[in-house]
C-alpha cells in the first residue's frame, strides 16, 4: 500500500507540474497523467517485489531449515491485494462519502448510474490488481519478460478503457472480460488447474501415504 | 519512545555460554518511558503526558532454554536462533501495535467527522498564546513558530522536572501527579465528550444517569490503569484516554501551530532519546541503574505482565525476583489477580524442574508483549485527526496519513529489533505522516478529483 501511495504521489506531482507549466487543464494532459500513473504503479510494484525478495532471503537465512516462512506465492498475493485495496479505497471512498450526502445523481446531464458503475469498476480494479500482482511476481521470479509486458499492457488497457466512461457498454464489458481472463491466467500461474478445483470441490481426503511433520507438536511430558 | 527491554531478572541466570551474548545486549531494563505531564484545555491544572514507549524483547527465551552443557560451538546457533526469534516476534509485535494505534485513530477520526464540537474554534490553550487570525502569511507563520517554541519549552521544562523528581526519588509526588492528571482525563474530558456526542445525535440524558455512567467509567478506569485489572480493559482505557487527549489537542491547537508543533515534537523526541544528555535518556539510564520500571501507568502494554517467576527455573532466585518486582509494580496490571498468580506459579513450579524448556517457552511466549508510550498514540492520532479535520473534507488524505504512520511504526520496530536499545517512536512516523499529508492534500487531491469527475481509473 505504501508503495502504491508513493507511485500515486509521483504521478500527481508529474501531472501537477505539467498542468502548471502548460497553464491549462485538458484531456490530453489527463491522459498523459493517467498513463504516467499506470507506469509508475508498475514500477513501484517492481520495487516492492525487489524489497520483498530481499526480506524473504533474510528471513530464509535466519530460519531453522533454510526456507522462509512465507511462500513467494503468498507474498505475491498479499502484495497484489494490498495494491488493489489501496487503489480501490482511494477511488471509491470519496464517492461513498458523497453518496451519503444530499444530492441527485446526474442532475447536470451525467449518467445516473455513476455510483453503481463506480462500484463495479472499483471491484474489477481491486481484483485486477490482485491478479496482476501474482502474475507480475511470478514473471519476475522466472524472468519472463512477456508476462511483465502483458501485465503493464493490461493495466494500460484497463485505464484506457475507463476513458470511455459514460459509454458503459464499451468500458465495463471489456474490463470485466479482461478481469476474468487475467484471473484465469493468475490461477494457472499460481499452480491451479481444473483438476485442483474439482478436487477441492469434492472435498476428498488426501491419501494416507504422506509424511507428517511432527516438529510443530510438542514433546509430550513424561508420565 | 520505543525501547527494547530485557527481563532484568533473567539476566542473573547462570548461563555460562551466553555471557558473551549478554554483554552485547542492552543492559537489563524492565520498562521505561519519559513522563511529561500534559496541559489541560485552559483549566487550572496543566498536565500533559508526554510518554515514551518501550517494547520488550524476546531475548530471554534462548537464555532460559540452554541450561545444560555450555558448549561454545552452540553460541553461533544460539545467536541465530535469537535473531530469528527476534525477527519473528518482531513481526508479531508489529501487528500487536497496529491494532491499538488503528483503534485510537479510528475513534479520533470518527469523532472528528461526526461531532462538530471538535472542529469549532473556541479559543486556544494558554500554551499557544499567539493567535493565527492575522491578515498576513508571514505574521501567521511567525505566530505559529512562537507558539511552537513556547509549547516545546513547556514540554522540556516538564520533562526535566520529572527526571529530577525521579532522580531524587520523589515517587509519591510523581504518583500523585499522575493520578491527578488521569483523574481529570477520565472524568472531566469524558463528561465533555459524552455531552458533545449526545448533543450531536440529539439524545436526551438526565443528570442522574449521566452521573452514574461517568462515575462508573472513571472509577473502573482509575483502578484499571493505576492498579490491577483485566488486560484488555486496561488497553481499552488507555486507548480511550489517548483519543480524548488527542481530541483536545486537535480542538485547541490552531492549524499552522499544530503542524509545526508536530514537526518540532518529533525532532525533540529524537534528540531527547538519543543524545547522551537528553532528559529521556537520563531517565532511562536512571531506571536501568535502579533496575525498576518507570511509571507503569503511562505505557500501553499489549501482553500480560507475567514478569514474576517468568524466567527462572530455580525457586530460590524466583523468590528474590518476586520481591523486587512486587515493590516496583504497583501500577502494573496482571492478567490474573496476584492472589491467583501465586497459586498459578506454584502449579507451574512443579512441572518446571522436569520440563524447564517447554514450560519456560510457553510462559515466555505469553509474556513477550510490546509496549508503546501513550504520547506516541496521542501524537499519531493528532496527525490523523488534523488531516481528517482540515483536509477539505477529503478521505484520501486521512487514509494516506494513516498508511504513512503505520509504515513509520513498522520501520521503527524494525530498527528496534536491529539496535536493541531505546528508540524514539515519533520521528519516522510523523515525518512520513507530514510528508504524505501535505503532498496528498496539495498534489494528489486535485489529480484524483479530476480523474473521479470523469470516472477515470488508474
Amino acid at each position: 500500500a505504501f508503495f502504491w501511495l508513493l507511485s500515486l504521489l509521483a504521478a500527481s506531482l508529474l501531472w501537477f507540474v505539467s498542468v502548471q507549466l502548460s497553464g491549462r487543464e485538458d484531456a490530453a494532459l489527463l491522459l498523459l497523467g493517467a498513463a504516467a500513473a499506470v507506469l509508475l504503479q508498475e514500477l513501484c510494484r517492481f520495487a516492492c517485489f525487489k524489497l520483498l525478495k530481499k526480506a524473504d532471503e533474510g528471513l530464509a537465512t535466519l530460519s531453522e531449515d533454510g526456507r522462509s516462512p512465507i511462500s513467494p506465492r503468498q507474498m505475491a498475493y498479499v502484495s497484489g491485494l494490498s495494491f488493489g485495496i489501496i487503489s480501490g479505497v482511494f477511488s471509491i471512498v470519496n464517492i461513498l462519502a458523497d453518496s451519503t450526502g444530499p444530492g441527485t445523481v446526474g442532475i447536470h446531464g451525467d449518467s445516473p448510474y455513476y455510483f453503481i458503475t463506480s462500484a463495479f469498476l472499483t471491484m474489477a480494479l481491486v481484483l485486477l490488481h490482485t491478479f496482476w500482482g501474482i502474475i507480475f511476481f511470478d514473471a519476475c521470479e522466472r524472468r519472463h519478460a512477456g508476462g511483465l509486458g502483458l501485465v503493464v499492457g493490461g493495466h494500460l488497457l484497463t485505464s484506457g478503457l475507463t476513458f470511455l466512461n459514460p459509454w458503459y457498454e464499451a468500458s465495463l464489458g471489456p474490463i470485466f472480460i479482461l478481469t476474468l481472463c487475467t484471473g484465469l491466467w493468475a490461477f494457472s500461474t499460481a499452480g491451479g488447474s481444473f483438476r485442483n478445483v474439482l478436487k477441492c470441490l469434492s472435498c476428498k481426503q488426501e491419501p494416507k501415504g504422506r509424511v507428517m511433520l511432527y516438529s510443530a507438536l510438542q514433546v509430550p511430558p513424561e508420565e | 519512545m520505543i525501547t527494547f527491554m530485557n527481563n532484568s531478572d533473567s539476566e542473573e541466570e547462570p548461563c555460562n555460554e551466553r555471557t558473551s551474548l549478554m554483554s552485547a545486549e542492552s543492559p537489563p531494563v524492565p520498562s521505561y518511558q519519559d513522563g511529561l505531564q500534559a496541559s489541560e484545555a485552559g483549566e487550572a491544572q496543566a498536565h500533559r503526558k508526554r510518554r515514551a514507549g518501550s517494547s520488550r524483547g524476546p531475548n530471554n527465551i534462548a537464555g532460559g532454554e540452554m541450561s545444560g552443557s555450555g558448549v561454545p560451538v552452540r553460541e553461533s546457533t544460539l545467536e541465530n536462533e535469537e535473531e530469528e526469534l527476534t525477527l519473528k516476534y518482531g513481526a508479531k509485535h508489529v501487528i500487536m501495535l497496529f491494532v491499538p494505534v488503528t483503534l485510537c485513530m479510528i475513534v479520533v477520526v470518527a469523532t472528528i467527522k461526526s461531532v462538530r464540537f471538535y472542529t469549532e474554534k473556541n479559543g486556544q490553550l494558554i500554551y499557544t498564546p499567539f493567535s493565527e487570525d492575522t491578515p498576513s502569511v508571514g505574521q501567521r507563520l511567525l505566530n505559529s513558530v512562537l507558539n511552537t517554541i513556547i509549547m516545546i519549552s513547556v514540554i522540556i521544562v516538564m520533562t526535566v522536572f520529572l527526571v529530577l523528581l525521579y532522580k531524587y526519588r520523589c515517587y509519591k509526588f510523581i504518583h500523585g501527579w499522575l493520578i491527578l492528571s488521569s483523574l481529570m482525563l477520565l472524568f472531566l474530558f469524558t463528561y465533555i465528550y459524552l455531552g458533545e456526542v449526545l448533543k450531536t445525535y440529539n439524545v436526551a440524558m438526565d443528570y442522574p444517569t449521566l452521573f452514574i455512567v461517568i462515575w462508573n467509567f472513571g472509577a473502573v478506569g482509575m483502578i484499571c490503569i493505576h492498579w490491577k485489572g483485566p488486560l484488555q480493559l486496561q488497553q481499552a482505557y488507555l486507548i480511550m484516554i489517548s483519543a480524548l487527549m488527542a481530541l483536545v489537542f486537535i480542538k485547541y491547537l490552531p492549524e499552522w501551530s499544530a503542524w509545526v508543533i508536530l514537526g518540532a515534537i518529533s525532532i525533540y523526541d529524537l534528540m531527547a532519546v538519543l543524545c547522551p544528555k537528553g532528559p529521556l535518556r537520563m531517565l532511562v539510564e536512571t531506571a536501568q541503574e535502579r533496575n525498576e520500571p518507570i511509571f507503569p501507568a503511562l505505557i500501553y502494554s499489549s501482553a500480560m505482565m507475567w514478569t514474576v517467576g517468568m524466567a527462572k527455573p530455580d525457586t530460590a532466585a524466583r523468590g528474590t525476583s518476586q520481591q523486587t518486582w512486587d515493590a516496583a509494580e504497583d501500577g502494573r496490571e496482571h492478567l490474573r489477580s496476584p492472589s491467583h498468580a501465586e497459586s498459578q506459579m506454584s502449579e507451574t513450579r512443579s512441572p518446571v524442574p522436569t520440563r524447564p524448556i517447554t514450560s519456560l517457552e510457553d510462559l515466555e511466549e505469553e509474556e513477550r508483549g510490546v509496549k508503546l508510550g501513550l504520547g506516541d498514540f496521542i501524537f499519531y492520532s493528532v496527525l490523523v485527526g488534523k488531516a481528517a479535520a482540515t483536509a477539505s473534507g477529503d478521505w484520501n488524505t486521512t487514509l494516506a496519513c494513516f498508511v504513512a504512520i503505520l509504515i513509520g511504526l513498522c520501520l521503527t520496530l524494525l530498527l528496534l529489533a536491529v539496535f536493541k536499545k531505546a528508540l524514539p517512536a515519533l520521528p519516522i512516523s510523523i515525518t512520513f505522516g507530514l510528508i504524505f499529508y501535505f503532498s496528498t492534500d496539495n498534489l494528489v487531491r486535485p489529480f484524483m478529483d479530476t480523474l473521479a469527475s470523469h470516472q477515470l481509473y488508474i
